[in-house]
């Protein structure tokens, strides 16, 4: 069995010990400046394992802080003992000098362990034993359980053979049938999921073990809790049980150096407000957004000197921070003849990050918080700033050394944490997988109190009229948005060549400036988590999509994400969708279908998910609505952009005495009535919230085979009122607009099954905005046309007869080569008997041009 | 004399440490004394004395703005020092200071870490000069002179005898006091500091939210209670001042080679270090004891919810009928004769957003004043309105501040702080927005931003602060008051075409007789009015009700396409406000002539929207 004893390397610069002393100074280095004492849980803990009385701090004296503090910022300062280690000591499995040699190794022994700044100072247990002292009352012992003694790492409750063996049982044993997350795509669920990780790693070679901390608790909560606890014990055991069974397993494979185990998803914490000094030496798992990452920062780790004189060389560690020079040569004792060579040192890489809190996390009216994070060696530059990221790390907590010259220090430490794993929570969209796994958690209650709210039978209503309360009626609108907040399901058709269908169902508001149009769509922005409010006046194509730019801190071009792109998965609000210019409008139709932005921009090129819903809302162009006119006619967007719409709307007054009477009554209740009456009345905001998120993640309604049926009808039916008049009444898309409708529905009732009723109340809330939206003001039908191609039947075939009627009209003129505009346009006035308006006119005029019939030329009309 | 018992609390604190509840005790026994009658006057107050006039570590208060909230910090509440003649251990408390004693045992076991949080305070952005004026001599003369000593022998016996001898009422009229005082006040301390050092101190930016303010900043360090602060509270704080000169660690005295040895000390930029760690002598830091959030700050009025208060409140309001009555008419001559213009100038400086439904602000009442003589009317208006209102701040509309100027905070990561920008206001707050200055051109995109900023600020009150990544909106309650030519192009609650009855010759000399003609008292009494009745609660009775929806019912009979739910919107706004039995009455009458004038603008300008 091979020792735990690694390289006598792996310390962290902050250490404080003085390898001197190893016993006392084990102790203090590790618990003294790394950790503020207060951490410490030793008293209690030596309950577990049976440590001998504690020591009354020995040795304390000669580290005393000033000491510390100089030696600390003065130069290199002769050391006492340099790590001298046996090289040769059997003892030994990785020293650091192995990483130089080139030939290829197998097994444990020939693997080169590879430093884990990370994990902080860890081997001083070991230490201890390398030092040929025997195993002392006070001194840390590992593995050593030949002394028939249970016998822990100091300061701990972790026994290294115990915690070995159950982590190497964890690895053989655990089975997590019910995993779905996307790191274990294609592995075997049934079958031991971290040994196929093993495989993976013998086969891709790539050293490193990802152990999610919840497998580790299911498995064995003990041991959880000993991770948690003692990170920078823990770890370096996990690491030695995994290489064990590793070359065990496959003793021929060769790896860059030993596997390390990287455990993330620790479940104590997961909010960056909650870190307290409890948490110090902890290990702990926040989430955050990178805001900056500094350059890389390499730290020497070994340093390699060379005599000047006869050329022997010799290398040193670096211990917290320093670099003992060695002073005289050990081969031919020559006094200052070493001098160090950089290119043959050891460097590790490092990188300062600074996270802030997420914006879901934080109270509101207070600022983000940030934590500094280190990366070191492979971790380095996997993050950039902007990625959302879960941590797993080690809290830490060091005094500030506030001015060498004077003894008194800050009060303060400064914390940070050393990153043990990073996880990116937005990587998944760009990869177009499903939601994100950093769902949030709802606890039993609140499930139950979703579930027993979803059981009403009418939830629908109750949740419709809790929408924007401060909004008076417009009920029909507000059980639209509802059902956009849902969204449809979502469904992957990729294999049959169609890929994503759209499961967001889009929204268009129009009507009579005042109707509380922005008031609804601020209040949509501020209720789902991923909302984007802008407005059409001031944002531009590249404001909505994304823009590339050189970002001022690495000079590199970077991709900036606009709103459209920011808001997928959300909703993105746009107010005054009217007054957008037209080449701000033409990305839309690419997002408001296929739910992609495509870029070419300064050499990027790529394709981003924006599945996105669309809430829009839109003034008339004459300021009033003009009930005259068709939708198209009223707000002047292109039919190509509004038949994406599930759903138009128009918002009117309805100017009716009944309806004023109401909203006055509304209006003066929301003015005086008391926060009390209201909460009464409606249901609270953060209930809504998680409903829409509840069902958002876990309902995924499908058709069964009622509801396809009467879709099926519902669809036949539509089509059928514009056949009779030689209309097309419903087109394909309005077929899809049916069905995510009926699944937002079912959504709302927190059915898995879409059925009859759902697509009744998908087909009534179609018909209605089609009834506001798609009504030909000149014959009352409602013709889905008018969406669709921007002009309603009748009115294409008013067009024709006016063009008929003027040909005709020129005809009968005889030969006459050219006309006056004005006195034909009058002419044909006269002889028809419904009004003809100079636009009809105009029109008939270019349709007979474009049969080559005629041409226009200024005021006057030749004939060809 | 009471200003010292804090050093007795602090310094022994090796027998306190046995005594874990002494810190809750402290701090009862603190919010005791200070709730005494007038013991919270005899506390110095960092607005008032110049920093180099305060005893270090003693009891000081600051009335502020929390600006920006640092990350929470852990710092040895608990420590041990070794004395290294004797080698003997001594606990020490770590609590309400920066600096430890010297010879800290780091490795000690009975260390304990705890943790606070620094929050940057500013002096309230905008206070009008009047209201610090008030509120220093109120201290002043409450002090005991014995127990102030220490700041006050070192003024010159003139201003001394000044102080005493004229009690604030017998003085001029304000403008002139208020200018001839102010160099007393908050401008002092900082005028003596930023030019004596010279250059070295003169880059540091203190990070105010309006240009051209001065006064003290402070770090406060808050150790309880501190889910309850948020970003833009007004706050008097009661605490421990500390300028402890090892604080004063500037990046340039730091040896550059020792920061290379030191990579984590490195990671901090020395813009993050000049924003988090400023000098002690120009940003004190000063400990919380104890925080009491500010409803306004007019210092004429009793700031605490106490008895006296209460019984202010009641005596006042007896009289409050007839104040409001020389108001009006005080308004109504400010505004040349204009007396609808008067009454709505008056309702909406006692606007106030009372609470929010969903995201609608309830009680906002933005008032645009069209129609303003140009010339230098709207800026002797903003004085006047300034004499009136604690807290204020004209912005000058014009194309180059619009460009320029940063109206909304945004983080700065490199130095880690919230930079402030204009809209970080206290609430309550009148902002002045002075469109005639605007003239033709064209906004670049910083100035579209500030539009749309101002224009959010009016229609949601809220201000969306730039983290770069992300926005962050803030809920605030700021009275917006427009004054333009023509219709604004803001948008507002309420615009009055103003109608100038009387057109003075010399408009200057016009406002200032009838500013001068106007005594202290009465003034004073015309603050008190503006902050109390904000304060008011409104109800409606069930009549009141059915007469609003019958009215709405009616207008809309009469003219269905004018009367929108946003008119009433602004009708019940201006009834709530009116704040009396008929308020809805008056509200619809003011309304209808209101409307009437705009109409009658209309036809007079024929094409404007």
């Amino acid at each position: 069995m091979s020792s735990p004893t690694s390289t006598p390397g792996r310390r962290k610069r902050n250490r404080d010990d003085i390898p001197a002393t190893p016993k006392s100074t084990a102790k203090a280095g590790s618990d003294g400046l790394v950790s503020p004492p207060s951490q410490r849980r030793r008293g209690q803990d030596s309950s577990n394992g049976d440590l001998p009385a504690m020591p009354t701090s020995p040795g304390t004296d000669i580290a005393s802080p000033a000491v510390h503090d100089t030696s600390l910022f003065s130069s290199p300062r002769r050391s006492v003992l340099p790590s001298e280690v046996d090289m040769s000591s059997p003892l030994m499995y990785g020293t650091p000098s192995s990483r130089v040699e080139g030939t290829p190794r197998s097994g444990v022994g020939g693997t080169p362990a590879r430093q884990r700044p990370d994990l902080g100072s860890i081997r001083k247990a070991p230490q201890v034993d390398l030092h040929s002292e025997p195993p002392s009352a006070d001194g840390a012992v590992a593995s050593e359980q030949a002394l028939g003694q249970k016998l822990v790492i100091w300061g701990t409750d972790v026994n290294v053979g115990t915690c070995k063996e159950k982590f190497q049982r964890f690895l053989q044993r655990f089975i997590d049938p019910a995993s779905n997350e996307d790191e274990n795509a294609g592995l075997d669920l049934n079958e031991p999921l971290y040994m196929q990780k093993l495989e993976e790693i013998s086969v891709v070679g790539e050293p490193v073990l990802n152990v999610n901390c919840s497998h580790v608790q299911s498995f064995d909560a003990d041991l959880y809790r000993q991770l948690i606890s003692y990170p920078q014990e823990v770890i370096p055991t996990f690491d030695m049980a995994v290489n064990e069974l590793f070359f065990e397993r496959f003793p021929d494979s060769i790896l860059e150096h030993q596997i390390q185990v990287r455990p993330y998803n620790a479940l104590k914490t997961r909010n960056m407000r909650s870190l307290n000094p409890e948490d110090i030496d902890q290990m702990i798992t926040i989430s955050g957004m990178v805001i900056r990452t500094s350059q890389l920062i390499p730290e020497m780790q070994e340093a390699f000197f060379q005599c000047q004189v006869c050329a022997f060389f010799t290398r040193v560690e670096v211990d917290r921070g320093r670099i003992a020079e060695p002073a005289v040569c050990r081969n031919c004792n020559t006094i200052h003849s070493l001098a160090l060579i950089h290119n043959r040192s050891a460097f590790s890489d490092k990188q300062m990050i600074k996270v802030q809190e997420s914006p879901d996390d934080m109270p509101a009216g207070q600022t983000p918080h940030t934590t500094i994070v280190y990366a070191h060696n492979d971790l380095v530059d996997k993050v950039q700033p902007g990625d959302r990221i879960n941590i797993t790390g080690i809290y830490r907590a060091v005094p500030m050394r506030e001015n060498p010259r004077q003894s008194n220090v800050k009060s303060v430490y400064k914390t940070h944490i050393d990153v043990i794993h990073f996880r990116k929570t937005d990587e998944k969209r760009l990869h177009g997988l499903d939601e994100d796994s950093d769902q949030k958690l709802f606890t039993e209650e609140r499930v139950q109190i979703l579930k027993e709210l979803a059981s009403k039978p009418d939830v629908y209503d109750r949740l419709s009229s809790a929408l924007a309360p401060s909004i008076y009626e417009h009920e029909d609108i507000k059980k639209g948005i509802l059902l956009q907040l849902f969204g449809g399901t979502r469904k992957d058709f990729s294999q049959t060549g169609r890929g994503n269908f759209r499961a967001e169902v889009n929204i268009l508001l129009c009507g009579d400036p005042g109707t509380s149009k922005s008031q609804l769509l601020q209040y949509v922005f501020n209720l789902v988590p991923r909302g984007q409010y802008t407005s059409g006046k001031g944002s531009s194509a590249v404001g909505l999509t994304a823009y590339v730019m050189k970002d001022p801190e690495t000079k590199q071009l970077v991709l900036q994400t606009g709103a459209l792109v920011l808001s997928d998965n959300g909703i993105c609000c746009i107010d005054e969708f009217d007054k957008m210019s037209d080449s701000t409008r033409s990305v839309l139709h690419e997002v408001m279908e296929q739910q992609t932005l495509s870029i070419a921009k300064a050499g990027i090129i790529c394709q981003l998910n924006a599945r996105t819903s669309v809430l829009a809302a839109a003034n008339p162009v004459e300021s009033q609505w003009n009930p005259k006119k068709t939708t198209i006619e009223n707000i002047q967007l292109p039919h190509t952009l509004l038949s994406r719409f599930d759903l138009i709307f128009l918002m009117l007054d309805p100017q009716d005495e009944a309806y004023d009477r109401r909203l006055a009554h509304h209006l003066v209740a929301l003015y005086y009535q008391s926060e009390e009456q209201i909460e009464e009345e409606f249901l609270d905001m953060a209930v809504l919230k998680d409903y829409i998120a509840y069902a958002r993640t876990y309902i995924n309604p499908r058709l069964n085979e009622e509801a396809s049926q009467a879709l099926i009808e519902a669809y036949v039916d539509m089509r059928k009122i514009g056949s009779g008049r030689g209309m097309v009444s419903a087109y394909p898309r309005q077929l899809e607009s049916l069905i995510r409708l009926a699944e937002a529905h079912a959504k709302v009732r927190f059915s898995d099954k879409v059925e009859t009723i759902d697509v009744e109340e998908a087909k009534r809330l179609h018909r209605e905005a089609l009834k506001q939206s798609a009504t030909d003001p000149r014959t009352g039908f409602v013709d889905i046309s008018i969406l669709t191609t921007g002009m309603s039947a009748t009115a294409r075939k008013r067009k024709e007869e006016v063009a008929r009627a003027l040909k005709k009209m020129i005809q009968s003129k005889g030969k006459t080569p050219a006309m006056k505009y004005q006195q034909l346009f009058d002419d044909l006035r006269g002889q028809s008997e419904a009004a003809i308006t100079k636009d009809m006119f105009e029109e008939a005029l270019r349709a007979l041009a474009d049969e080559d019939y005629l041409t226009v030329t200024g005021k006057t009309v030749r004939l060809l | 004399m009471r200003m010292w018992f804090v050093c007795r609390f602090c310094c022994p604190a090796a027998q306190s440490n046995s005594n874990p509840e002494w810190e809750a005790k402290v701090l009862e026994y603190f919010k005791g004394q200070l709730k005494e009658k007038e013991s919270h006057s005899w506390v110095p107050s960092l607005n008032d004395v110049p920093l180099h006039y305060l005893k270090p570590n003693s009891l000081v208060k600051f009335r502020c703005l929390v600006q920006d909230m640092f990350d929470p910090e852990f710092y040895m509440g608990v420590y041990e020092t070794v004395d290294p003649s004797t080698k003997a251990n001594v606990l020490r408390c770590g609590k309400y200071k920066d600096v430890t004693e010297c010879g800290v045992d780091l490795n000690s076991r009975n260390t304990v870490t705890a943790e606070r949080q620094t929050f940057y305070c500013v002096p309230i952005p905008g206070e009008s000069p009047w209201a610090k004026e008030i509120s220093f001599l109120s201290a002043a003369r409450v002090v005991p002179s014995t127990s102030y000593v220490p700041s006050r022998q070192k003024r010159s016996y003139e201003e001394d005898d000044d102080m005493d001898t004229q009690p604030q009422k017998q003085r001029e009229p304000h403008t002139g006091g208020g200018t001839k005082w102010c160099h007393r006040q908050e401008t002092e301390a900082p005028s003596s500091q930023t030019t004596a050092p010279s250059d070295c101190s003169s880059h540091l930016d203190l990070n105010f939210p309006l240009p051209g303010e001065r006064g003290p900043a402070c770090l406060v360090k808050v150790y309880e209670g501190l889910d309850s602060f948020k970003l833009n509270d007004t706050l008097e704080i009661y605490g421990i001042l500390s300028v402890n000169p090892v604080l004063t660690v500037l990046g340039e005295e730091k040896d550059p080679s020792l920061l290379l040895l030191n990579p984590t000390e490195s990671m901090e930029t020395p813009e993050e270090q000049r924003a988090h760690d400023p000098p002690a002598s120009l940003v004190p830091r000063l400990h919380m004891l104890y925080a009491r959030p500010l409803q306004h700050n007019n210092p004429l009025l009793p700031s605490a919810p106490t008895e006296d208060q209460s019984a202010f409140v009641s005596s006042f309001l007896v009289e409050m009928a007839s104040v409001r009555a020389e108001l009006l008419a005080y308004l109504t001559h400010v505004l040349l004769g204009d007396g609808l213009a008067a009454e709505y100038l008056l309702l909406h400086l006692i606007s106030n957003v009372y609470t929010r439904r969903d995201v609608l602000p309830l009680g906002k009442f933005t008032l645009n004043l069209s129609g303003c003589p140009l010339n230098s009317y709207t800026e002797r208006l903003y004085q006047i309105v300034q004499q009136l209102v604690p807290c204020s701040y004209r912005l000058s509309m014009s194309l180059h501040t619009m460009n320029s100027m940063r109206l909304v905070p945004k983080k700065d990561y490199v130095a880690n702080r919230l930079v402030s920008g204009a809209l970080q206001l206290a609430r309550n707050t009148s902002l002045f927005l002075d469109e005639t200055q605007l003239e033709q051109g064209q906004l670049d995109s910083s100035g579209v931003r500030n539009i749309t900023a101002l224009g959010n600020l009016i229609s949601w009150q809220k201000v969306d602060y730039d983290f770069s990544y992300h926005q962050m909106e803030f809920p605030c309650n700021i009275n917006v008051l427009v004054t333009s030519e023509g219709r604004s192009l803001l948008p507002s609650d309420c615009q009055v075409p103003l109608q100038p009855q009387v057109t003075p010759p010399n408009m200057e000399e016009y406002l200032t007789t009838i500013h001068m003609a106007q005594f202290t008292s009465q003034i004073n009494k015309f603050r008190v009015y503006l902050s109390l009745a904000r304060t008011l609660d409104y109800s409606i009775s069930d009549e009141v009700t059915k007469a609003v929806e019958d009215d709405f019912v009616d207008m809309r009979k009469d003219d269905p396409q004018s009367v929108t739910a946003e008119d009433l919107h602004r009708m019940l706004v201006v009834a709530s406000i009116t704040c009396s039995s008929n308020g809805w009455m008056r509200a619809k009458h003011i309304d209808m002539l209101r409307r009437s004038r705009t109409e009658q603008q209309k036809s007079l300008n024929g094409n404007e929207p």
